[in-house]
């Protein structure tokens, strides 16, 4: 036990170079590689004395150190100043952003883990056979269409077409938020069964041929029962593992979703970030994604190895 | 395949001892081509992918569909037997379009993989060789790139140098070297205490030459299995930039075509992306199909080990 807790120890303290890497790399990115954005914001007919006014007011005159150590505090204080489009305090607009794009992409997420889960244990079960080579075939294809073109054509089919549901839009209260959100939520499942069950059936597969499977066909199990009672709960360590690390992708949302269905989450908050060149809430989401992703991996390793007494530690 | 050419020129002068070389030397890739062979989906979807190089190759050539530009026809015909694909808002064929398409999208695979396997090949290879600091110093290096989300990275490259078809290759190239450099490192970790490095390393081959001359070779089948992936997640990614805007300008790509359709399926325009999904899902398919059977062909341990 006590070595599980150096483990974590280590680990915890390994967070603090990888934070401050990430700050340095989204640094060069916006602050040196970037060049000036008062051109931009301020539009052509900008004078210098204008522009010289803004970048003081920016804080873009400050000393190269400086500007990183505000990217290091602002992974820190969660403070990130504020947005050069709206004035807004981002962290308070990222706080807003958050229950719509929480509100798609759990749902849907939690529903994709459990189909992909149970069509990945049938298709485990009947490997080789016909219905395993076709959903094999089925999800191969299905990765093959841009994530874009499903989007479009669900919206254009279910939403316009059919009118099954609202084509975009969103409600903060409950019941009345179910038009606008479904059909993103079916998009999402749709969009994460290919990899999914493509993911999952060769976890479930690689404990297959575990000698625990070969001791327990011996003791004459049925194939069914090894497969629910011990295959199963096995290959239930890595992907509940797996899903962790996939935790923080959902406060991001789907980029795309939101921007097709007007859903003001966080994914709507890049692209307006990026229409109108606005740095401090692209780096504030990106410092935040990393450390949201920082965090989750650390959790999913301690799992790992609280979890699986098999995991050796180094 | 240094091995097999060295081998070969050997064997040419008739040394017996050398012709037993030749046949090992050979044996490395000329079976994993025997294994490949029998695989009839791997061949044919080798063809496909030769098929779409060709024709990417004949339009940057300018041998076809150099006239996308031009207009052929009425805005926004149907599919007929003037215009097999029908045409775009500006009466221009989506056929050529997509024979162009077809150039944006295999250079994109192309010069990506050229930015990413450089890069993925050589930190991965000194930090497994080497190990201790540098070794520490890599894995710090990749584990702070992947720590942002991959289409944050991706948006934020391309965002800051402006839209261009070298932005695309660029912000692909240098978001896409990472799992190349996590392979490269665990393999060739697995491979420096071998006999036949050791056995290099006794007849005074340095650290350089045991590296690039001996082991690089035995785990280059990691940059072709990476390859065949990475030109499909390039293809699809291109897709993604386009709707971003952050994508190709100036020309047009299968992504600015499916973008375009956001506003055209109002309408009931489904024709330019009906087209651009299909010409996009054979080439997906026949890349990812073959991403697999070459892991399965040229090293069966990694076999669903992403």
């Amino acid at each position: 036990m006590n070595s599980t807790w150096n483990y974590i120890l280590r680990r915890i303290l390994y967070l603090i170079p990888v934070l401050l890497g990430v700050c340095f790399l989204i640094f060069v990115l916006f602050n040196v590689v970037a060049g000036d954005p008062t051109g931009i914001l301020l539009g052509k007919h900008a004078s210098a004395s204008q522009m010289a006014e803004l970048r003081e007011q920016l804080g873009l005159n400050k000393p190269m150190f400086m500007q990183y150590l505000d990217v290091v505090k602002s992974a820190f204080t969660f403070d990130f100043g504020r947005s050069w489009a709206t004035k807004q305090q981002i962290s308070s607009m990222l706080a807003q952003g958050a229950i719509p794009s929480l509100s798609v992409t759990l749902p849907g997420f939690f529903l994709a883990t459990v189909v992909s889960v149970l069509l990945s244990t049938v298709v485990a079960y009947f490997r080789g056979k016909g219905i395993d080579l076709f959903i094999r075939i089925l999800t191969i294809g299905m990765m093959s269409i841009s994530s874009l073109v499903y989007i479009m054509v669900f919206q254009w089919l279910f939403a316009f077409k059919l009118g099954w549901f609202e084509i975009s839009g969103y409600e903060y209260s409950f019941p009345e938020v179910m038009p606008y959100i479904t059909l993103p939520i079916i998009i999402w499942i749709v969009l994460s069964l290919g990899p999914d069950v493509r993911f999952y059936r060769t976890l479930i597969l690689d404990e297959m041929y575990q000698d625990y499977v070969r001791t327990a066909r011996a003791k004459g199990v049925s194939e069914k029962m090894i497969l629910l009672k011990h295959v199963l709960r096995n290959a239930m360590i890595p992907i509940l593992t797996y899903t962790v690390v996939q935790l923080p992708f959902l406060l991001l949302g789907s980029i795309l979703l939101e921007s097709f269905f007007s859903i003001p989450g966080l994914g709507n908050m890049v692209i307006n970030a990026l229409n109108s060149s606005d740095f401090p809430v692209l780096k504030a989401i990106t410092v935040l994604s990393a450390v949201a992703y920082i965090i989750f991996t650390l959790v999913q390793d301690v799992l790992y190895t609280v979890v699986d007494p098999r995991v050796k530690l180094k | 395949m240094n091995i097999s050419e060295a081998t070969n020129l050997e064997g040419a002068a008739g040394n017996a001892m050398d012709e037993t070389l030749e046949v090992k030397g050979k044996s490395l890739w000329l079976d994993a081509w025997e294994r490949l062979k029998k695989d009839r989906k791997a061949i044919i979807c080798l063809a496909i992918v030769i098929f779409y190089a060709l024709i990417a190759l004949l339009s940057a050539m300018g041998i076809i569909a150099s006239d996308w530009g031009k207009e052929v026809g009425p805005s926004y015909a149907p599919p007929s037997a003037d215009f097999w694909m029908g045409t775009d808002i500006f009466g221009r064929s989506v056929l050529t379009k997509i024979i162009h398409g077809t150039q944006v999208a295999m250079s994109v695979g192309l010069i990506s993989s050229l930015i990413a396997i450089p890069i993925g090949v050589f930190l991965g290879a000194i930090a497994g060789y080497f190990g201790g600091w540098v070794d520490e110093l890599v894995v710090w290096f990749y584990t702070t790139f992947s720590s942002i989300p991959q289409i944050m990275l991706l948006m934020s490259i391309a965002f800051i140098m402006g839209k261009g078809i070298t932005t695309v290759y660029i912000a692909l190239g240098l978001t896409s070297w990472i799992g190349l450099a996590r392979l490269i490192r665990g393999e060739v970790m697995k491979h420096k205490d071998r006999d036949y490095v050791q056995a290099a390393g006794s007849l005074g081959a340095g650290h350089g030459r045991k590296l690039f001359k001996h082991i690089l070779p035995n785990v280059s089948h990691i940059v072709i299995i990476f390859t065949s992936l990475q030109f499909q997640v390039a293809i699809k990614s291109e897709v993604i930039l386009s709707y971003l805007g952050l994508g190709v300008s100036g020309q047009p790509s299968w992504g600015k075509m499916i973008d375009d359709a956001k506003l055209e399926l109002a309408r009931d325009v489904w024709w330019q992306l009906a087209g651009a999904t299909a010409a996009m899902f054979f080439v997906v398919l026949a890349f990812n199909i073959l991403g697999d059977s070459l892991r399965d062909a040229l090293d069966p341990k990694l076999k669903g080990k992403d």
